[in-house]
């Protein structure tokens, strides 16, 4: 799904909002329905916490800086080793089905899922 | 006051336990008359937000499932055998857990229904180590803010020490039920302060250890690059105990670390002499948004908690440590703006899995498709906080973005992880205030989303480090609330910090006057 023109040129100001548009975006990616109270609730959130994460763009960084994907680095005495992907049975499977919110026949049912039929 | 069987110690429960001077089953009888008495009724979907009197510390209770713990701990003890480390000792688990059998809700509407089929690793040894599960204890929904006030089970809890202040958060049923007699311990998260928070606002002791240091598995996740489990305890040795029941590697958890557990206990009276404490002004001048108008500016720490601060250097200073005044920490400034995008991005990524399908809630009605089912089942489901949560973190992590926020945020963790690099090579660790006021009214703050974050402005640079932090209770402000003083330490240095935080554990003489109302002084 491509983004809005709005959504493009406002990267390229100094000071960004995320306008109705841009919002309407989001929610669609997101996957949510909201009414119109939550949805102003939401938007001016939104825009309050981009305030608040404007302080980062001041910051002066090192262009060798490199990022940091979590706190404390793992060496190869520590890193845990990865299970090995290997199909193993299970007992839980009624267990995880009875959680399903509508089942027949073991199957999960939805309702139509969106296609396009290929010539 | 002399303390009734549900406000021991968890030590001193298992010792007693152990020449035959208790039973599991009375601590357990003596907690649950505890509940009985001062809860007022747990959170429930629906419920009445201003709800009974009580402290509303639960979600669910599991009495059914704890007194068949007791029953086997009373009858390993019987046999001469190990009833291991926790034996008879009730523990509240946070409901972000997977508890098999038991609702596992995270607070929110989307997972009210849920039963896990498994349970969470630090749940599952926790119970081998004898511990009773007594119940899951209430949270902001899924852990998104730092009052409790936003999980869709109502009541929300109260603070103990005032009933018309939040206990903190996220993990704020768990500090109100420590803080209350209603569990010896509680199972909390720490992904920007929510166990250390509430731990300082409800006066007890709250440890975020090393990120990787307890597993995460079973865990529902909010952001898995700064999620810590962690214990939660009425004093320092508690916490410890409770660590040293759940760390270590898991065969679930690629990023629980495999560095051998320590013994926590075995030095932890052995005081501070000779160890090295900082102090920064980085901790001390502080911005976040003005109370009455909102704008960001600096400002100073609430002066009694600047006080308690300096009384707990000296009091240090007094056993030995040597404190090191100065110690610069600059880019913990930027600990909050990095997390509102960091967290956001990973919480986005880690919801999207809650669609109406598999489990969980689904919408009610006919949906005309597949997308319909999942717009609605997530509209409905979610309250506000995982809303904005998901927006902002697809906001930021958007391909036009993405360089000048995500990567933004994660290269400004560098900094902050090597400013502490930086300080633990001249320190020990650092002492800092855990929270910048004390807990704050219920209805202050909630709704406005930047505030709240901002009440995490102390903790969460220890997130963002992944270095272990305690926080630890040193008394009481003008208005009676509790103060807590958090210690932090290099990676994987939990045993100093719990022996440096006994050093300065100033535990409480009196009942928080919400149990003294029900149970006497």
């Amino acid at each position: 799904m491509a983004p809005p023109e709005d959504l493009v040129t406002k990267t390229q100001q100094s000071d960004p909002t995320i306008s109705s548009e841009i919002f309407r975006h989001l929610v669609r990616l997101a996957a949510l329905e909201l009414d119109d109270e939550e949805a102003e609730y939401l938007r001016r959130e939104l825009n309050q916490q981009l305030q608040a994460i404007r302080d980062l763009e001041s910051i002066e960084l090192p262009t060798d800086l490199p990022i940091t994907s979590h706190g404390v680095p793992y060496s190869s005495e520590t890193r845990p080793g990865l299970r090995q992907d290997r199909a193993e049975p299970s007992d839980k499977a009624d267990a995880i089905l009875e959680q399903v919110p509508e089942v027949e026949e073991r199957f999960i049912v939805v309702p139509d899922i969106p296609h396009t039929e290929l010539e | 006051m002399s303390a009734e069987i549900c406000e021991l110690p968890a030590h001193e429960i298992v010792a007693r336990l152990r020449t035959g001077d208790l039973t599991a089953e009375v601590v357990l009888e003596a907690t649950l008359a505890r509940i009985e008495a001062v809860e007022g009724g747990g959170g429930a979907l629906n419920g009445d937000p201003n709800g009974a009197n009580g402290i509303h510390a639960y979600i669910t209770l599991a009495e059914e499932r704890a007194r068949a713990q007791a029953r086997a701990v009373d009858r390993a003890l019987e046999a001469g055998d190990n009833p291991g480390l926790l034996a008879g000792v009730p523990v509240a688990v946070k409901d972000i857990f997977c508890v098999s059998g038991i609702a596992s809700t995270a607070g929110s509407k989307i997972l009210a229904n849920f039963v896990s089929p498994y349970t969470a690793t630090p749940v599952v040894r926790l119970e081998a180590a004898g511990a009773l599960t007594i119940g899951k204890a209430n949270l902001d929904e899924f852990t998104y803010g730092s009052s409790n006030e936003s999980s869709a089970f109502l009541p929300t809890p109260r603070n103990p020490w005032s009933a018309g202040h939040v206990p903190g958060g996220s993990s704020g049923g768990s500090a109100a039920a420590v803080a209350a007699g209603e569990a010896a311990l509680s199972l909390g998260t720490d992904t920007s302060g929510s166990i250390r928070q509430p731990a300082a606002f409800c006066g007890i002791v709250g440890m975020k250890p090393t990120y990787g240091r307890v597993s995460r598995y079973g865990m529902i996740a909010f952001a898995s690059s700064l999620d810590c489990p962690g214990p939660m305890a009425r004093n320092v040795k508690d916490a410890g105990l409770m660590l040293l029941a759940m760390a270590g590697a898991d065969a679930f958890d690629a990023t629980a670390a495999k560095v051998p557990v320590e013994d926590y206990l075995d030095q932890i009276e052995g005081g501070v002499r000779g160890m090295r404490i900082g102090l920064s002004p980085d901790f001390s001048r502080l911005r976040y948004p003005d109370a009455d108008t909102g704008e960001l500016r600096e400002q100073v720490l609430q002066p009694e908690i600047e006080k308690a601060l300096l009384e707990s250097a000296e009091r240090l200073a007094e056993q030995g440590a040597e404190i090191v005044e100065g110690v610069d920490l600059p880019a913990v400034q930027y600990g909050i703006p990095a997390y509102f995008v960091i967290s956001r991005v990973e919480a986005a990524s880690n919801l999207h899995r809650y669609d109406g399908v598999k489990y969980g809630y689904r919408s009610e009605g006919e949906a005309a498709d597949l997308f319909e089912l999942y717009r609605k089942s997530r509209g409905q489901g979610f309250g506000s906080q995982p809303k904005l949560r998901i927006l902002m973190g697809m906001y930021v992590s958007g391909e036009q973005y993405e360089k000048r926020y995500y990567e933004r945020a994660l290269r400004v963790r560098t900094l902050i992880r090597r400013d502490f690099e930086r300080a633990f090579e001249r320190v020990d660790a650092m002492l800092a205030p855990t929270t910048p006021t004390t807990a704050f009214e219920i209805g202050g703050i909630y709704g406005d989303s930047v505030a709240m974050q901002y009440a995490d402005l102390l903790t969460v640079p220890a997130n963002h480090a992944g270095i272990p932090a305690i926080s630890i209770p040193t008394g009481l402000d003008d208005s009676g609330l509790p103060i807590g003083m958090q210690l932090m330490g290099p990676d994987f240095t939990e045993r100093r910090l719990l022996r440096m935080g006994r050093a300065l554990e100033q535990l409480q003489e009196s009942r928080p006057p919400l149990v003294q109302e029900r149970v006497g002084a």
